[in-house]
């Protein structure tokens, strides 16, 4: 079984509401579609994607698998780093990369913090 | 001047019942040992449990309260009430209680129950005037439901105190929590065997004054 990767640009969840970014992103992943998502969801959108999920869940979809991917550097100088926050304040934050995959397709997504890993459970487990 | 005596006596009342109030959260993901720690700060300064533990995930599937927990210290009091939250997941599975033993029936009814009890968590977060999160000290602590957590209790402003439990374990790593928060204070105990306890209330003081 082949898996989708779907590519969301920031731009096209740019102009939709908390509430719209979300229902977006669950209908792709309950397509049995591995999200990759430019940038990051307010962390208060994360925490409503979470709820939303639970909400969802059914014999059908157990959920989903999050991880979130900073590319900003720690050791960034300080201006750079107020730049960064400037703009992710007045445009959102399109830094980093977010994944989102069905829990079941995706088994675990392991961060490191710098490589990341994406375990898949077998076939078998997936068919129900 | 009889208004001025109002001021003064509302001003008196709302700081004693603030500091008689607060409300405690314990957060995390599930089978961190929030519950386990609940029960220990129950037993220490009540003498009696607050709810049940058990190896298969998701034993706590509604918000437990403890009020008016009075804590003493080094002469100093700490009065609280003790919320304690079912685990939060981004995901639950019926056929992983099935494996830990479970009967289907059984299994699907823990599952619902669950998903309502990581909603209801959710939902309580603003109302936590202070927040511990538990965190497995032999689990991988990057994954993103505990950085969710975290960041919207730094959002809303909430104090959090991190706490790295099952120290007692082999595989338990302290080191790997402090990389990934290096923000916050991290107390190591385990809550099971009531190590480090000291330290952790000497934290907890820290936190809520």
């Amino acid at each position: 079984m082949a898996l989708t990767l779907q590519f969301i640009p920031y731009s096209e969840i740019s102009e939709l509401g908390s509430a719209r970014r979300v229902k977006k992103i669950l209908d792709n992943v309950k397509q049995n579609k591995i999200v990759l998502l430019e940038g990051r969801l307010k962390k208060e959108e994360e925490k409503d994607l979470i709820a939303i999920t639970m909400e969802e869940i059914s014999e059908k979809f157990q959920g989903i698998e999050l991880a979130v991917i900073n590319s900003e550097s720690k050791d960034a100088a300080l201006l750079t780093r107020l730049r960064l926050t400037l703009m992710n304040a007045i445009l959102g934050d399109r830094t980093g990369l977010t994944i989102i995959g069905p829990a079941s397709i995706v088994k675990e997504i392991k961060k490191n913090p710098d490589k990341i890993e994406l375990m898949t459970k077998d076939e078998k487990r997936r068919k129900r | 001047m009889n208004i001025l005596k109002q001021i003064f006596q509302k001003f008196l009342k709302n700081i004693f019942n603030k500091k008689k109030h607060v409300k405690l959260g314990l957060y995390g993901p599930p089978n961190g040992g929030k519950t386990t720690l609940a029960n220990k700060i129950c037993t220490d300064w009540l003498g009696e449990e607050m709810g049940s533990v058990s190896p298969i995930a998701h034993e706590t599937r509604e918000i437990h309260i403890k009020e008016q927990i009075n804590i003493k210290r080094n002469g100093k009091e700490l009065t609280f009430n003790l919320v304690d939250t079912p685990g939060i997941a981004t995901k639950i599975d019926y056929e992983d209680f099935v494996k830990k033993g479970l009967k289907k029936e059984d299994a699907k009814k823990r599952a619902k129950e669950a998903t309502k009890g990581v909603i209801e968590s959710i939902r309580w977060l603003d109302e936590m005037d202070c927040v511990i999160v538990v965190l497995d000290a032999t689990e991988d602590p990057y994954s993103q439901v505990n950085i969710t957590i975290i960041g919207n209790l730094q959002a809303r402003e909430i104090p959090v105190l991190l706490v790295a439990n099952k120290i007692d374990l082999k595989k338990a790593d302290i080191n790997k929590i402090e990389s990934a928060f290096p923000q916050y204070k991290i107390v190591g105990i385990s809550a099971k065997y009531g190590k480090n306890m000291e330290g952790f209330y000497d934290a907890l003081f820290e936190l809520v004054n």
